[in-house]
């Protein structure tokens, strides 16, 4: 299914991209397995997210578990945990 | 973006706000309460000169994310009015980031809320910081303090203080 994908932070830093579409196959249905599937593309996937951890994760711009089942068309993100106030 | 009722207020913004200005607004028929909170960039951390801060955040999540927050305090305090400025963008040691405030009828629930307030936006809105310094620049790490902080807003608020 076609989602958008952002990245923020030390993240999306390490990957030099802020943004992409992704169309992932029908095997990938979660969050956690969506990040999987990202990281198995190898580089710069694989490396910046092994920088990343812990990694939290949104969908539709409410945070979400890695078990949250993804829906067609949704914006999701990945990023370290968050530092702001 | 969730729905925040006349009086209640989430900004997120790249400019420097007036702490004052938004306390006096708070001023609500009712209250007899007013506490803010107002967190400020260090020059020091962790030993190091800070030259500047980058924030960087997530635009529409962090309005999203920040006005849940002060729903949810809104409920559990019973207030009677609150309100959470967040800047973003390149801040210098002793600029203002963030505001968070809330009225109540009586001092318990606002002292508390603030506090709510502070410890959910720490670890729940999405606004990421950088240090930039004479050493070069670093992403500041999350502090299992923040998270653990959280633990204290477990169970349920004593609503007769």
């Amino acid at each position: 299914m076609q989602v958008t994908v952002l990245y923020f932070a030390r993240l999306r830093e390490a990957l030099g991209l802020g943004r992409e579409q992704v169309d992932a196959p029908e095997g990938v249905r979660t969050m956690g397995q969506l990040r999987d599937w990202l990281v198995a593309r190898g580089e710069p996937w694989s490396g910046a997210f092994a920088q990343v951890a812990p990694l939290r994760m949104a969908m539709d711009q409410e945070m979400v578990g890695a078990d949250a089942l993804l829906r067609a068309g949704a914006e999701v993100a990945f990023f370290p945990p968050v530092t702001g106030g | 973006m969730q729905e925040i009722t006349a009086g209640w207020l989430v900004r997120v913004q790249a400019e420097d706000f007036d702490p004052g200005a938004h306390i006096a607004a708070m001023t609500t028929a009712g209250s007899g309460a007013v506490v803010s909170f107002v967190g400020i960039a260090r020059d020091l951390s962790e030993g190091r000169q800070v030259g500047s801060l980058l924030i960087e955040h997530y635009p529409g999540m962090t309005e999203r994310s920040l006005a849940d927050i002060l729903r949810q305090a809104r409920e559990r305090f019973g207030l009677l009015d609150g309100r959470i400025v967040h800047r973003y963008g390149i801040l210098r040691p002793a600029d203002r980031i963030v505001l968070a405030a809330a009225a109540s009828v009586h001092r318990e629930a606002a002292f508390d809320a603030c506090r709510f307030l502070m410890d959910y936006l720490k670890t729940r809105a999405p606004f990421w910081k950088r240090e930039e310094g004479p050493g070069g620049g670093q992403w500041v790490l999350a502090r299992d303090a923040d998270e653990a902080a959280l633990a204290r807003w477990s169970g349920e608020p004593d609503r007769t203080a």
